[in-house]
């Protein structure tokens, strides 16, 4: 059963990763759009995220409550020495989430929404860049168990250019996911161009933030390079990403949306499994290499046994439910009415 | 401030505050589904109006409720590292579940939102109504796994680690019925009447009296019953405490000294030195009554409980003397309420009805906050009764001080921006829901 929970939490951070990012993307393409577009992204971006942004923000909490239950050492270990990016993170969240709601929500229109607009951009590029460097100092090792002063235990842990290099990392992929999402809601075709060039252009930003993490992994001594050098099914994945490159750019250019949105969610599928294979079960590391494994640190089997029927059933309620909401709200469903 | 007191400061504040958008989330669904329901069977476009501004008040409600819940979920660790590592694989069995519960809300808030005139509009109705049976589920849920905090069950404890563990009877412990229930008829009495005042406002300003009226109509009946029922399940509430929590109990009734045919203490200052209660209103026998059933039963006090582990006694009988001040004054309410929709009064004109339910509107989430304060201070000093102390469940972390200060700015904010927001919605209801112009309502 703990293979259960362990593929479920893995699913979790990978649907957070696509759709949350995706989601957070489409706040950072606005931050990024020039000022006479900003009503027009605006608004695609309102028809198509505004039904389905509160349940892809859900697939957080499922991998924070799989984590709690079923892997509570590793929660309380990244909670204590992660806590000042996770509060930061949590502000993220909350600025955005409110801000997204109160701009659409607010019964009249007046210069409050350029305070919301404000909010809303700027801490859709926060939040994404605080999870990055959250989900690189699970990797780095820096986290340091023994630590005796207030800065190597709960700042050294988390600040430091490897976790830094993959929070822009992130930003860059959540702005693509979006703008690639984003090609296939619009309903006109300069709209669609502009998200198009968008793109590309956050595209090209991945490629070389992913080219800096390599960098300050090797700056930093994190052994990224070893594990997906070392294992044949990261480097797979990513030479998989790599080549599909080529085919991206092209279906960009041809605009088949369909397409595109596939291949971009098949290329972050495959950079987390290059990054998150390679050391399995250690899922936090940790300095003097004592990693917590999820297989050393899971939860007594009673409780493994109840989580793992409890997220196989209420898969069932939600996966179905939440396939008809994207069917639903799709630009083509029956009954869509702009 | 030091860490410790900060760290609960922090904790207080988060809870008593994402309390009040989780009632109202929960809440709020099921007048929308009455609404919403009188206007598909009477084509009363009141009725549609109602729900269209009601389910504007529920989006804001929700997000910022689900966004607090979402920190919530982080700040358990944050600040209780040593709860979480041991209680987590425990108590975990209801947020498991909640966070199913919680998913088919937001999907079936979604739709609900979202869908007007895009589906079969009995499929509309049903996904408002999905989200109130879930959220509901959440609240419950939730609830239980608080009361397990209070009950502990479902493990043993060996050389300070937690063995055989049982999930599923640490989710059903002794107390979650009970929590479960009272805490389901506050949402329901707190919304109820903090929804009926605003529009019992409006009435009384002759602002769209037909719209207002049919709204605070279903509120207050809602509401009213709720807080009629509420003593019943108080009363249940209070024999489990004194069974389970003798301390708890005793700190609520400021009940210093054991004994037999123990008075009911009502108001007063608790002199927590002398172990004496100042200036209260004593009803010989009646605390016996209530916890036994007659007159004469031994009620434990204060004095049966070690030093270290009694909990503060005058902020925990303070704040039961206010909840339990509040539901006798809303059971009144109620009455008279029931009364005159019996007697056929024109009660919407009499202004003395209406500014009961104004002076209500407060009160109830005063009430829940009140009880929330009972059963979380009157626990302390444990954090798991009778197994790990609070104290030793805090971050090792130093500077909670400061995010504490952040939190606050964060709540009070949103707070402000909220009823920011409410008091718009409001002020745009003759421009929105004008019956007669109808045809301009946005979509």
């Amino acid at each position: 059963m703990e293979y259960v929970v362990i593929a479920y939490l893995c699913l979790a951070i990978l649907l957070y990763f696509l759709l949350g990012g995706a989601d957070f993307g489409a706040g950072i393409v606005e931050l990024f759009t020039s000022r006479k577009n900003r009503n027009r992204t605006r608004e695609t971006m309102h028809h198509t995220i505004g039904p389905v942004w509160e349940a892809n923000h859900m697939w957080l909490i499922i991998a924070i409550v799989i984590l709690f239950v079923g892997f509570p050492r590793i929660y309380s270990v990244m909670s204590v020495y992660l806590h000042i990016p996770l509060v930061v993170l949590l502000l993220g969240i909350i600025a955005r989430g409110t801000a997204f709601v109160f701009r659409h929500y607010d019964a009249v229109v007046d210069d409050m929404q350029i305070l919301y607009n404000r909010i809303f951009v700027y801490s859709s590029f926060v939040t994404p860049l605080f999870l990055g460097i959250i989900a690189g100092s699970v990797l780095a090792g820096k986290i340091d168990l023994q630590a005796q002063d207030f800065m190597s235990a709960y700042i050294y842990s988390w600040l430091h250019y490897f976790s830094i290099a993959v929070g822009f990392f992130t930003v860059a992929l959540c702005g693509f996911l979006a703008a690639v999402y984003l090609v296939g809601e619009a309903t006109e075709r300069r709209d669609k161009d502009r998200f198009i060039r968008k793109a590309i252009s956050m595209n090209v930003a991945a490629v070389i933030c992913g080219a800096l993490v390599f960098l300050a992994a090797s700056i930093e001594d994190v052994p990224l390079v070893q594990w997906i050098f070392g294992s044949v099914i990261s480097l797979t994945a990513v030479i998989a990403a790599t080549l599909s490159l080529v085919l991206l750019w092209y279906w960009l250019s041809q605009g088949k949306a369909k397409k595109v949105r596939v291949l971009a969610g098949f290329q972050v599928t495959m950079i987390l499994l290059a990054v998150g294979y390679p050391h399995f079960p250690d899922f936090l590391m940790v300095q003097g290499g004592q990693n917590l494994s999820l297989l050393q640190h899971q939860a007594p089997v009673g409780t493994m046994v109840a989580l793992g029927w409890a997220l196989l059933l209420g898969s069932l309620l939600i996966l179905p439910a939440l396939f008809y909401l994207f069917y639903s709200f799709q630009k083509k469903a029956p009954g869509y009415l702009h | 401030m030091d860490d410790f007191l900060a760290a609960r400061s922090q904790m207080a504040l988060s809870l008593g505050f994402h309390i009040i958008y989780a009632c109202i989330g929960m809440v709020m669904p099921f007048f929308m589904a009455v609404s919403h329901y009188r206007w598909l069977k009477t084509d009363d476009d009141n009725f549609k109006n109602i729900t269209k501004a009601w389910s504007k008040g529920v989006a804001i409600f929700f997000a910022t409720g689900a966004v607090s819940g979402t920190m919530l979920s982080f700040e358990l660790g944050l600040l209780w590292p040593n709860f979480m590592e041991h209680a987590g694989p425990v108590f975990g069995m209801p947020f498991s579940l909640e966070g199913t519960a919680f998913f088919i809300e937001a999907i079936a808030l979604g739709f609900f939102l979202y869908g007007w005139d895009r589906f079969n509009r009995w499929f509309h109705w049903f996904t408002g109504v999905v989200v109130g049976i879930s959220g509901l589920a959440s609240g419950i849920l939730v609830v239980s796994a608080n009361a397990w905090m209070n009950s502990p069950a479902g493990f043993d404890v060996q050389n300070g680690e937690f063995v055989n563990v049982d999930p599923m009877a640490a989710m059903f412990n002794e107390a979650w019925f009970t929590q479960a229930l009272h805490m389901t008829l506050a949402a329901f009495a707190a919304t109820g009447f903090a929804v009926a005042g605003v529009h019992a406002f409006m009435i009384m300003r002759k602002q769209n009296v037909a719209f207002h009226a049919r709204a605070f109509k279903i509120a207050a009946s809602f509401g009213a019953v709720a807080a009629l029922l509420q003593p019943l399940s108080g009363d249940l509430s209070a024999k489990d405490v004194a069974v389970r929590q003798p301390a708890k109990l005793a700190a609520m009734e400021a009940h210093f000294h054991t004994e037999a045919s123990a008075p009911l203490i009502i108001g007063g200052l608790p002199d927590e030195a002398n172990k004496k209660v100042d200036y209260a209103i004593k009803l010989p026998g009646m605390l016996s009554f209530l916890v036994h059933g007659n007159f004469t039963g031994v009620v434990e006090g204060l004095d049966k409980i070690p030093a270290e582990e009694l909990p503060p006694v005058t902020v925990t009988h303070f704040a039961f003397q206010i909840m339990v001040g509040i539901g006798m004054f809303l059971v009144l309410v109620s009455l008279l309420y029931f009364g005159t929709l019996w007697r056929k009064k024109s009660w919407l004109n009499n202004r003395l009805f209406l500014w009961l339910f104004i002076i209500a509107t407060p009160l109830g989430f005063l009430a829940v906050e009140a009880g929330w304060v009972v059963t979380e201070v009157g626990r302390q000093p444990w954090i798991i009764y009778g197994i790990m102390r609070t104290s030793d469940a805090v971050t090792p972390m130093p500077g909670i001080a400061y995010s504490f200060y952040l939190f606050t700015a964060i709540y009070v904010s949103l707070s402000v921006l909220v009823i920011f927001l409410l008091y718009r919605q409001i002020k745009m209801v003759p421009v929105l829901y004008d019956a007669k112009k109808e045809s301009q309502i946005p979509s």
